[in-house]
């Protein structure tokens, strides 16, 4: 079992209304050094796949057809193995 | 002849009777609910998607009711050239699925806007528009948390070339200006059409206003376009 951990962020050319609401919120909590603040999701998905290499393909398909737009939005894949049961319990 | 309406139906959807309601009782057309299940629309001139919050909004707005049975065959009466209307989040759902370019993003303002909008029409040669005029203005509502258009500079080129551009925010004596911009869409869409034609897509909500007692009626000239284009193709 191997777990996918997607983050997807805005391509940088985006605009970010969210981050920079946190960027100036972050500056009046004294954060004077924040400079920049991008919001983005990440999604943790657990894949059943013969091989870390065939469970990157099917993380990225998803990420290709649902789970990113590609109009707006870049995506990461890191794939982990993890045991069976802690997949199961989500603990892992 | 009377056009025949399917609206559809996602759970999440809050426009639909509105839609149901301007179809039907306001413009005594044949009009049916389509439920999201349903694997295929029936025979309709004109489906309309709908406003709301499809799916909860999960994900990105629309991301999740394009995988539904019934867009599947909204896709393919739009590829044989059928009559595609998404408002507001029928918008976005039309750009998830693919029918429209772009995508639709949180207001730069972060905050939801619901407010009467002047609009300037752009082209008034299509299925959607053919009862206005260019450079009219008409006041329809927008009502959305999520209506920033956005695309790329290149797509946006390409739009522009191709006429496709309907609608665009602007004061009440049509210019567009960045103050009339109510959530920060490129060059101030608010509406506009697939290459085709036959594809629209509309932020503002001219379902909500086609009854003058109800604070304005130019919704009507949009309903009225497709009724006369329909008849039009019929006879």
């Amino acid at each position: 079992m191997y777990k996918a951990t997607i983050a997807i962020t805005l391509r940088p050319s985006i605009l970010d209304p969210e981050g920079k609401t946190l960027q100036h919120a972050l500056t009046n909590l004294g954060y004077d050094e924040v400079d920049q603040v991008r919001m983005g999701k990440q999604a943790e998905v657990w894949i059943d796949a013969e091989s870390e290499a065939e469970a990157r393909r099917v993380a990225t398909e998803t990420c290709e057809e649902l789970l990113a737009n590609p109009v707006t939005e870049n995506f990461d894949v890191q794939i982990e193995s993890v045991p069976r049961e802690a997949a199961k319990q989500g603990t892992a | 002849m009377p056009a025949r309406f399917g609206v559809v139906v996602f759970p999440g959807s809050n426009c639909d009777h509105d839609a149901y309601h301007a179809a039907h009782h306001v413009f005594d057309q044949e009009t049916r609910f389509i439920w999201h299940e349903e694997e295929s629309i029936g025979d309709v001139d004109v489906v309309i998607v709908p406003g709301g919050f499809s799916y909860g909004d999960y994900l990105r707005s629309g991301a999740v009711a394009r995988f539904s049975p019934v867009m599947q065959d909204v896709v393919r009466f739009a590829e044989e050239g059928g009559l595609v209307f998404g408002i507001c989040n029928g918008f976005q759902v039309l750009c998830e699925a693919g029918l429209l370019p772009g995508t639709l993003m949180r207001n730069e303002s972060l905050r939801f806007v619901c407010k009467d909008t002047p609009l300037r029409v752009e082209n008034a040669d299509t299925p959607f528009t053919n009862g206005l005029t260019e450079d009219q203005v008409v006041t329809i509502p927008i009502s959305h948390g999520e209506g920033r258009y956005y695309a790329d500079e290149d797509v946006l080129a390409r739009i522009e070339a191709h006429d496709q551009v309907l609608f665009r925010y602007s004061t009440a004596d049509g210019e567009v200006t960045d103050d009339a911009n109510p959530n920060g869409s490129a060059r101030g869409i608010a509406g506009l059409v697939n290459e085709a034609g036959n594809v629209c897509g509309l932020m503002p909500h001219p379902e909500r206003c086609v009854e003058s007692l109800l604070g304005g009626d130019d919704g009507r000239l949009i309903f009225e376009s497709l009724l006369a284009h329909v008849s039009t193709v019929a006879a």
